[in-house]
């Protein structure tokens, strides 16, 4: 029987700063999960990631995460990728940091 | 305080200079990330969940004033204002860019320091017993044979591309207060039946996903031989010990696979090469770095203002009841300084904390301080008669809450916050367990109760051998936390006892107070501690509190 | 095709004998360096010791035992080697180092070169009071 395939994001972090960041759908990295690009086919997935992986001077360690769609974008199923787009839960620190900035 | 020489500085100039150019490398491509992994590991940098972490080594725990406020600085200029202390005595930054890294690096080399081996598949850091110097149970001071295997291990041919990460601990003392036998070698400092002083070894020790206590492979080492030996013990581990399975690599399952005796028995065949390569030197370093580690000129004085202070202060009173360590010097205290504040990130100091503990250390502490392992920072030389004051300073900067070795006084790694490798949350839990017995006002009933939280199975926060151990793990994408009881990290260690199935995140802090009120029950009297409580009493009472509905269905 | 990296740089292999023959040994990364050191014939004069990838150090612990054992001949460390680590190569007894192309074009010499100052900041020397077992 087919596993039943679960919408992912390309993920990784940024080669320089760190920071996690998204792959978008016009080929840009984000910090932000709801602007990445929410990918419902297997094959397309790995295409992207591929893509990604490619990207050796600017980004590591790149990899599909599961999401799921929410009204601004996809959203995290697990919470290690819940803390991976917000930041610590001692501090408000990481992105959580950078959103009260704006 | 050892002091860096010009071949410690011109060393560690060169491998900064090599780590910049590495950077450089991987980022024009030369270098591909899985090449440049293990070179910024053994260099300290890790890559975390939200960002670069670096890890600087704290050798043996010891620093001095100006190096502690050079860590302030780093936290100032390129963090987010604080460091995070670890239990193997380092410190951690957690949000450098990798492009600032190099200096970074530079900047700790101004004081003496670097983050060379803090990671990495190589032999890390050593650590050693955070009293070294100045505990009265000692025979001698552990710091220079520490400082001798630093400088033998960093950089060491051999061993920079092993099966996994090698850790070495030094102790002297009676009482072990560098969980010798959970490291992978240990060195014991030891006098034998004639007088003669020599080394204890012990090997195999580790906590992670098979915790193992370490076993002595040779009784008694003469001095001259240390480095040779540790040397053999390393490169027979090098070359047999598991690379099919990371889990499988460390020399505890090495030892644990081919047994005690072969291991001592290859060991003894390689020693016989190796010895004869080192021909006196090291011996004549290690007298010449034994100069470095020459104990203070201990101020004598009356200690009338600290009686005093005793009689008339019960917040100061409290904290000297269990912040103090008995001194070798009977005028002289070793202070404990709590970064263990209720509520706060176990381990975690503002760049400002560390300005004030290093011009205390300065100003008290004959320019003296020390890491522990349970992530607190120590004073070790203090004469008693400035104790008022210095307690007086250290309340202005958040820096005397009195629980050392109490319910508060929690070991937590980083966990899910900050970690790659983490499948639950640690600093959360240890801050509501704080902030709970904190707010019941029991701890100081309690006593000496250790509780130690890992946030994954590699147990960086030494959980086994708590006296309530914490594991968080990941049970089908949430949180869930399993609990042990009756471990020891003392020479009588123990791996403690799987209480049964784990608990939610939000059950977990009252789990551990159903421990603790059953204790209470249980106990003879209030001097009976926990671990005494648990070892006279087993598992099945704290169980049967733990677990209320498993009684009742069997009732 | 491959480089043949020394202090003074690349070259090309000089040893034309191959790995056949009584003269020379091409080793595995788990061999046996206590069960090597009773197979070393006198009239070994090359023994290449295999690098499956970089992070397999074996091969520094085997070229130590080697000279501890009194091996006097050459020794190269073979396969996937970065320049990072001549030094340690040279250092644990090796000779020198070979390389594919293709890593010394990604790691040109100068990156190799950088290291070939083995000699200095050598704790271990100093430890043991004596010249780099090689030197």
């Amino acid at each position: 029987m087919a596993r039943i395939f679960t919408p992912k994001v390309v993920t990784a972090n940024a080669l320089i700063e760190g920071d996690v960041i998204y792959l978008t759908a016009d080929d840009h990295w984000s910090r932000d999960l709801a602007q990445a690009e929410l990918i419902t086919d297997e094959a397309h997935a790995q295409l992207r990631l591929l893509k990604a992986q490619s990207q050796v001077a600017t980004i590591v360690g790149a990899y599909l995460a599961d999401v799921k769609p929410g009204d601004n974008g996809p959203e995290p199923t697990h919470f290690r990728e819940d803390f991976r787009r917000t930041g610590p839960s001692n501090y408000a620190h990481g992105k959580q940091e950078a959103e009260a900035n704006v | 305080m050892y002091k860096y020489n010009d071949f410690d500085t011109a060393f560690v100039t060169e491998r900064n200079a090599q780590f910049r150019a590495q950077v450089a490398r991987r980022i024009d491509g030369s270098l591909t990330e899985d090449e440049f992994k293990p070179l910024r590991l053994m260099n300290g940098l890790y890559l975390q969940l939200h960002a670069y972490m670096l890890r600087v080594a704290v050798p043996y725990g010891s620093l001095n004033s100006a190096q502690m406020t050079q860590l302030a600085l780093l936290a100032e200029k390129w963090d987010k204002g604080y460091g995070h202390f670890t239990t193997r005595q380092n410190i951690q930054f957690n949000w450098p860019k990798l492009s600032d890294v190099p200096d970074m690096l530079d900047a700790l080399a101004e004081v003496g320091m670097h983050a060379i081996q803090t990671s990495g598949n190589t032999i890390r850091n050593v650590t050693s017993d955070h009293f070294a110097g100045a505990a009265a149970d000692e025979i001698e001071d552990p710091r220079p044979v520490a400082e001798l295997i630093r400088q033998w291990s960093t950089d060491h041919p051999e061993f920079q591309f092993m099966g996994r990460k090698f850790k070495i601990a030094v102790g002297a003392a009676a009482e072990d207060r560098a969980v010798l036998k959970a490291h992978d070698l240990a060195v014991r400092i030891v006098q034998n039946a004639t007088g003669e002083t020599g080394y204890q070894i012990l090997v195999g020790g580790g906590l992670g996903r098979t915790p193992m206590i370490g076993q002595v492979i040779n009784d008694f080492l003469p001095r001259a031989d240390l480095l040779p030996y540790i040397e053999s013990v390393v490169s027979v581990w090098n070359q047999i010990g598991r690379r099919d399975n990371k889990y499988k690599a460390r020399i505890k399952i090495t030892v644990h696979e081919h047994g005690i005796d072969d291991i001592r028995a290859r060991v003894a065949a390689r020693f016989a090469l190796i010895r004869p390569s080192f021909t006196g030197a090291d011996q004549e370093l290690l007298s010449e770095i034994k100069t470095h580690f020459a104990a203070p000129n201990f101020r004598s004085g009356s200690t009338e203002t600290y009686g005093a202070a005793y009689k008339a202060d019960p917040v100061f009173r409290a904290w000297a009841d269990t912040n103090l360590a008995e001194h070798r010097n009977e005028t002289h205290a070793i202070v404990t300084i709590s970064i263990k504040k209720h509520g706060a990130t176990p381990g975690d100091a503002s760049a400002d904390q560390m300005r004030a503990m290093a011009e205390l250390a300065a100003k008290y502490g004959y320019d003296e301080l020390r890491i522990s392992h349970q992530q607190n920072v120590i004073l070790p030389h203090v004469h008693k008669s400035d104790l008022p004051a210095l307690h007086a300073r250290l309340k202005q900067h958040d820096l005397a809450t009195a629980n050392i070795g109490l319910i508060s006084d929690i070991i937590a790694c980083p966990g899910m916050d900050y970690c790659a490798l983490a499948t639950a949350r640690a600093i959360p839990v240890a801050q509501q367990i704080a902030t709970r017995f904190d707010a019941l006002k029991l701890e100081h009933d309690i006593g000496h109760l250790q509780i130690k939280i890992s946030g994954c199975i590699n147990a960086c926060g030494h959980h086994h051998v708590a006296h309530i151990g914490i594991l968080g793990l990941d049970r089908a994408g949430v949180e869930n936390y399993q609990i042990t009881l009756g471990g020891d990290a003392t020479w009588t260690a123990n791996i403690g006892e799987r209480a049964g199935p784990g608990f939610a995140y939000d059950e977990i802090v009252p789990a551990v107070e159903r421990i603790v009120t059953a204790y209470l029950d249980l106990r003879t009297d209030a001097e009976e501690t926990f671990l005494e409580t648990f070892r006279r009493v087993g598992m099945a009472p704290f169980k049967a509190a733990l677990y209320p509905e498993a009684v009742k269905k069997v009732a | 095709m491959t480089v043949i990296v020394t202090d003074t740089g690349f070259g090309p292999d000089t040893w034309t004998a191959g790995y056949q023959d009584d003269t020379a040994l091409d080793l595995t990364s788990d061999t046996d360096p206590v069960l090597l050191v009773d197979r070393l014939a006198a009239q070994v004069q090359m023994i290449r010791i295999d690098f499956p990838s970089f992070a397999d150090g074996r091969g520094f612990t085997i070229a130590r035992q080697l000279r501890l054992s009194g091996y006097k001949g050459h020794i190269r460390a073979g396969g996937h080697v970065i320049a990072d680590q001549y030094a340690m190569a040279r250092r644990a007894g090796f000779d020198d180092v070979e390389i594919s192309d293709q890593l010394a074009a990604r790691q040109p010499e100068e990156q190799w070169l950088a290291r070939a100052n083995w000699q200095q900041h050598d704790y271990q020397a100093r430890m043991r009071g004596a010249a780099p077992a090689s030197a």
